[in-house]
């Protein structure tokens, strides 16, 4: 059989070529955008640990500060120091955020719910510096800086991320579970902990990994209430521990090449425990999706 | 019994009236629900109004109608889930026994304790099967016996051969029929006195939902069923008594009300109302 020319051509031409190209130019321009992003990350993991790389070694992570003057030491000291100090915020954010969740979204009117939430996103927006200033004002002023004071400043940060996380997950729970549940005579608390709650853990705990990657990098609140130890190990919390950020404050303020070489050495620990967590909690989310059937 | 993986002829006939059915007389009636001048209104629509109806013992009740005639409305404020519903309010009496839902210091977890309900969608918890259905004894405080409990509801719901071997798994790897039989379960194991079905079957295949039906005849010894359905033919096939609910438009106002009430046979082969005729013959709706 020869090639038959159709009577009309379904080729691309005058103005559809020209809607083409502009087609074609706005996804380049997309793409280039959503490339440049990607690029920045990893521009600053390479650049932070091409210059972390001299520092990274087993005493880095297992020996506190050398005292002052004399060569090596580590950061372990203000990795313990920061671990607890973030605790001491996960366990005065963690339960409270999770109840105003349920409280906004299964029990609250809309006319209640509506201006909680808007305090929640206002909070969200508040300056840490504010946060780091209001601590020190109640708290710092008449009890000295501690491990403690700074755990609360943020709480206070992590707060509103750990409601609203909580509340979006909540509302991905379908009302037909809702009603499920309360057709069969039991009450809305009972309801809550018995299907609506489990059915969302992984969601509630994904919010509540991201607001402790946020909360383990703040800097300005812990200036305030969590900035002059003593370098040495120690898990006093009523007293200020030293802590990642501000290590890497005071290191970089220093002038010696290898306290530099030890902040952007901690900088990469920080870096790495927001990369890590990020990527569990995104983990956890498909997981509790998938327990949803969505 | 059935199961969803063995094929059975489906019956495709315009309207059969089912060959069991009750049609006590007046006088043996066990009146369960009185419902008097009962209007449910969301904000400024009005779903329903002026229904008045009794609703009787160990018979299955269908409501017929066309779409957004208040049906749906009208089932879920006879166990008050329409409270759930912001705006909803309900005018009207709704005597269970004797005794108004609505009035003063009735609990709703009580009412719907004694009222249990099946809805449209399969709503399994994202539980295990077995947990599905131990759950809500469990909350309630029948511990005893649970293994048993379980086993009966889920037979009586014709799932147990299906599931028995696979108590501990997901309830979401249940077929979509299964699940909505894994719900009536669910619904029965707390042993309400009602069981309220809307449109239990409209999403579910036609063999899915002939088990579905059998289930009703097999289950209205032990309850009371009220049943919503869209499908003429289903009310046809389960029904001991059918209320066929209408839309009233006036002045551009849409209110659903109860146009007829009757035992099945007769709303189906010699309704009183012309509206009736019309809805059951095909010619609207």
């Amino acid at each position: 059989m020869s090639a038959v020319t159709p009577p009309i051509s379904l080729r691309a031409s005058g103005g559809l070529r020209r809607r083409r190209l502009v087609n074609k130019l706005m996804e380049g321009v997309g793409w280039t955008s959503a490339l440049l992003a990607v690029a920045v990350l990893f521009v600053v993991i390479v650049s932070v640990a091409v210059r972390a790389w001299p520092a990274l070694s087993w005493d880095f992570f297992t020996k506190p500060p050398a005292l002052f003057g004399q060569p090596g030491g580590g950061i372990s000291s203000a990795i313990v120091g920061s671990l607890l100090i973030v605790a001491i915020a996960t366990a005065i954010a963690l339960p409270i955020g999770i109840l105003i969740a349920i409280y906004l979204t299964e029990f609250a009117p809309r006319s209640v719910a509506r201006p909680i939430q808007l305090v929640l996103d206002v909070l969200n927006g508040l300056p840490t510096i504010i946060t780091g200033i209001f601590v020190f004002g109640v708290v710092v002023i008449d009890h000295g800086q501690s491990a403690y004071a700074a755990g609360f400043a943020l709480s206070i940060v992590m707060l509103p991320l750990v409601a609203r996380a909580a509340q979006e997950t909540l509302l991905l729970v379908p009302s037909a579970l809702r009603e499920g549940s309360l057709a069969l005579g039991v009450s809305r608390w009972r309801s809550v902990v018995g299907v609506i709650l489990p059915t969302t853990f992984g969601g509630v705990l994904t919010g509540a990994i991201l607001a402790v990657a946020r909360a383990a990098g703040e800097t300005a609140p812990l200036l305030f209430t969590c900035s002059i130890f003593n370098p040495a190990v120690s898990t006093d919390v009523t007293h200020a521990l030293p802590n990642i950020p501000v290590l890497i404050f005071t290191y970089s303020e220093q002038p010696d090449q290898a306290l530099h070489e030890q902040a952007w050495g901690a900088a990469l620990v920080l870096m790495m425990f927001v990369l890590v967590s990020s990527l569990l909690a995104k983990a956890l989310l498909a997981r509790s999706r998938r327990k949803l059937g969505r | 019994m059935m199961t969803d993986d063995v094929t059975i002829p489906v019956d495709v006939a315009p309207v059969e009236i089912a060959q069991e059915r009750r049609t006590p007389s007046p006088t043996q009636r066990k009146v369960v629900f009185d419902i008097r001048d009962l209007a449910v209104t969301y904000g400024p629509t009005t779903a329903i109004s002026g229904v008045d109806l009794e609703i009787y013992g160990n018979l299955i009740t269908a409501f017929i109608g066309p779409s957004g005639c208040g049906k749906s409305t009208f089932i879920r404020s006879l166990n008050r889930m329409n409270d759930l519903v912001p705006g909803a309010k309900v005018d009207g009496r709704v005597l269970y026994h004797g005794q108004d839902i609505y009035g003063d210091g009735v609990d709703p977890v009580e009412v719907r304790r004694r009222i249990g309900m099946v809805f449209q969608r399969a709503n399994p918890f994202p539980k295990s099967i077995y947990d599905n259905v131990a759950w809500g004894p469990r909350v309630l405080g029948m511990k005893k016996a649970l293994d048993e409990r379980v086993e009966k509801a889920l037979t009586r719901a014709a799932l147990w051969d299906e599931v028995k071997d696979r108590l501990k798994k997901s309830a979401l790897s249940l077929s979509g029929g299964q699940q909505q039989r894994l719900c009536i379960a669910r619904a029965i194991a707390i042993e309400p006195e009602v069981l309220l079905l809307d449109e239990p079957a409209s999403a579910l295949d036609p063999i899915a939902t002939a088990a579905i039906e059998e289930l009703m005849h097999d289950l209205k010894d032990q309850y009371t069923i009220v049943i919503v359905t869209h499908n003429m033919q289903q009310a046809a096939r389960v029904a001991d008594m059918t209320a066929f609910f209408s839309l009233q438009v006036e002045e551009g106002k849409r209110t659903g009300i109860l146009v007829e009430y009757e035992n099945t046979d007769k709303l189906f082969t010699n309704p009183a109302d012309k509206r009736t005729e019309d809805y059951v013959t095909g010619r609207f709706g």
